[in-house]
């Protein structure tokens, strides 16, 4: 009776041994399926932006340039040094920083500013006025293209980087506090009644007590704000051209607007330059964007 | 002079009346408990009186000054709250001294403070430290620390005690006991822990809805309920309340429960008024520990009483009996034998009893 029992233990111990060990390797064939099946384009632009236009032409889409070839990446960058029609990121690439780092830098301000308002500083109708900025979060970019270029125009900010600061801070407004709001209401209001207690005012409270903790959803609205506002082609081509256009259009205008042969090579190399900048914001804060959209909904 | 003085206080948010009518005063000193179930309004008040709070109406006074309409930082008073409140950011040293800081005090005040209270509080090893690095009672120990260096007239204390796990509260409980003793600063300190209150204050007063139901010494509290909310709020298990009428009887006063021959007699009871005490319709309170199983005073009551169920819980045990198909509940030492479903003999202590009025739930 003890013997035959035991055997059977052992049974099912060999048993759930050999289907882990199945389920185990059926999980990284599926993992390793999907990895390759999202940086399969990744490769091909790298691929294609090194090769020169010959090896594109004989439809070696998959292979390994014979060469490196980094001329097309050059010529993406810099443009061919002739004078008119032609079109590289250079300068539009500086636009587009110009116009990033002071948008993400107000924006996310002002959201910390009003999640700390609405969160610590509750006020008669404050749920009315989050409920509105909320909404803002559904309205369709489509939907204000009319009224805020008429609002530039009477500002004399049309076709200005300052007038794409603008659209582009009062947009992301109502995603910031949402973020701060959220991050904010976990922090308990005690602190907030310390620090009156001991003498701190609205802005000292804020500067010393509470943003010093609020790295993490710092981090997240940035890289939000960032990835949005650089990737933004609809609010810049609508409201800028020419020069004053962020990288996103200039890089539409070079692929669009080729003369004679579609140079895809020159084309990859754009496209990549165009996306390292919001990669290697979540390359360097990757980590933390997890720990911060996570971190509202864990205390402590 | 009173050092805290509130003068027909009340609070509502929106519709919600939360305070109403509040008398409250402190001598110098003292250690006022405001005691309740949550959402009594005690901690709402607590902040009335920090100042975090507006007001209603009535006043709020600290040295016969109307504070009012006072800033909380000018109002002479340091608070410890139940989350410690430490600011996160800032290390032990900086903590305590962020207070003296925004009073633009002198800096060798500044350093002359934070190393007697430091020492004081034994925190003086641990001021370079996160508030994350320390454990629950060093946490405790700083927050108040961070209000001693103000060296404020009022204390308040919200509910310090309830973030701890049940060995380090009693811990911190002598402390903060010891504490008051040697600083003989004025506290007030809301809990809804009745043992905290009865060991720390020198008052306490119990709310309910808004209202201050008694404002006495612990012993009063204890002793003499005015109603009986107050009476079944305070002990564990509380007051015994028995539903019945008082009868006359050629001059006697006796109290019977009706359906039922039990009668005990009311003798030297202590009575706020005499008057239409016949065929009055009353809650006997007698608390658990004052139902003996032998006679220990030459007045104790004898009576025959069913058990019915008994909880062992170590060194005592909680016997519940039948009175008329009334629960009972008396506490023992668990070393006597008592047989369920048994007629046993009980001595009530009649010295220790109350008598509430069953309409008003007033004491008679």
């Amino acid at each position: 009776m003890q013997d035959s029992l035991q055997s059977t233990y052992k049974q099912l111990e060999q048993k759930s041994k050999y289907t882990n060990i199945f389920l185990r390797w059926f999980l990284y064939l599926i993992l390793i399926l999907f990895a390759s099946y999202f940086i399969f384009p990744l490769y091909v632009m790298i691929v294609t932006s090194l090769k020169t236009m010959e090896e594109i032409r004989q439809g070696t889409l998959l292979t390994w340039p014979s060469t490196l070839n980094f001329d097309s990446w050059a010529v993406a960058w810099g443009g061919r040094g002739y004078g008119a029609g032609d079109t590289y990121l250079k300068p539009y690439f500086w636009n587009s920083i110009k116009m990033v780092v002071p948008a993400v830098f107000f924006s996310t301000f002002i959201g910390a500013m009003a999640g700390y308002v609405l969160t610590k500083w509750r006020f008669k109708g404050d749920k009315w006025v989050f409920l509105f900025l909320l909404f803002g979060c559904f309205i369709p970019y489509q939907a204000i293209l009319l009224p805020m270029a008429r609002t530039l125009g009477v500002l004399g900010i049309s076709n200005s980087v300052i007038g794409l600061v603008l659209v582009h801070t009062v947009y992301g407004i109502p995603f910031t506090t949402l973020f701060f709001r959220n991050f904010y209401v976990s922090i308990p209001t005690e602190l907030v009644k310390a620090a009156r207690i001991d003498g701190a005012g609205f802005f000292k409270i804020f500067f010393k007590i509470l943003l010093p903790i609020s790295a993490p959803i710092i981090v997240v609205t940035v890289i939000w704000q960032f990835t949005q506002i650089w990737n933004d082609f609809l609010f810049g081509s609508t409201f800028s051209f020419g020069e004053a256009a962020p990288i996103q259009v200039a890089l539409n205008n070079m692929v669009l607007s080729s003369t004679s042969v579609k140079e895809y090579n020159v084309d990859m190399a754009s496209a990549i330059i165009a996306g390292i900048p919001t990669l290697i914001v979540y390359v360097l804060a990757g980590k933390y964007f997890i720990r911060g959209l996570t971190s509202g909904a864990v205390k402590g | 002079m009173k050092t805290l003085k509130i003068e027909e206080l009340s609070k509502n948010f929106g519709t919600t009346e939360v305070l109403r009518k509040i008398n409250l005063e402190i001598d110098e000193g003292n250690f006022l408990v405001l005691l309740g179930p949550s959402g009594c309004g005690k901690s709402t008040l607590l902040n009335i009186i920090a100042g975090l709070e507006t007001i209603n109406e009535g006043n709020v006074f600290i040295d016969d000054y109307n504070v009012s309409k006072v800033e909380p930082k000018d109002r002479n008073i340091a608070m410890v709250f139940q989350s410690y409140a430490l600011y996160p950011s800032m290390n032990v040293r900086e903590n305590m001294i962020f207070g003296l800081k925004q009073a633009k005090t002198s800096k060798e005040k500044i350093e002359e403070q934070l190393e007697k209270v430091s020492k004081f509080l034994q925190v003086d090893q641990l001021l370079e430290r996160k508030p994350s690095q320390l454990s629950g009672g060093q946490r405790q120990r700083v927050a108040i620390g961070r209000a001693l260096v103000r060296e404020p007239r009022i204390f308040l204390f919200d509910e310090p005690l309830s973030n701890l796990d049940a060995k380090l509260r009693v811990e911190m409980r002598r402390e903060i006991k010891k504490l008051h003793q040697q600083l003989k600063t004025t506290v007030v300190y809301v809990t809804h822990d009745q043992t905290e209150a009865m060991s720390l204050g020198t008052n306490i007063a119990i709310m309910n809805h808004g209202v201050i139901q008694q404002n006495d010494t612990p012993e009063k509290i204890y002793n003499k309920p005015s109603n009986t909310f107050v009476a079944d709020f305070i002990g564990s298990p509380s007051m015994n309340l028995i539903k019945g009428n008082l009868k006359e009887n050629s001059g006697d006063l006796f109290f019977t429960v009706s359906d039922s021959n039990l009668e005990i007699p009311i003798k030297d009871y202590d009575f706020n008024d005499k008057s239409n005490l016949n065929d009055k319709e009353v809650f006997f309170g007698i608390r658990p520990e004052h139902i003996f199983f032998k006679k220990f005073n030459e007045g104790d009551f004898e009576i025959n009483l069913r058990a019915d169920l008994s909880e062992y819980i170590g060194h005592e045990q909680i016997i519940t009996f039948d009175y008329a198909n009334q629960e009972v509940l008396a506490k023992f030492p668990s070393t006597i034998k008592i047989d369920l479903g048994k007629e046993t003999k009980l001595y009530f202590d009649l010295t220790q009893a109350s008598l509430f009025d069953a309409q008003t739930e007033e004491r008679i």
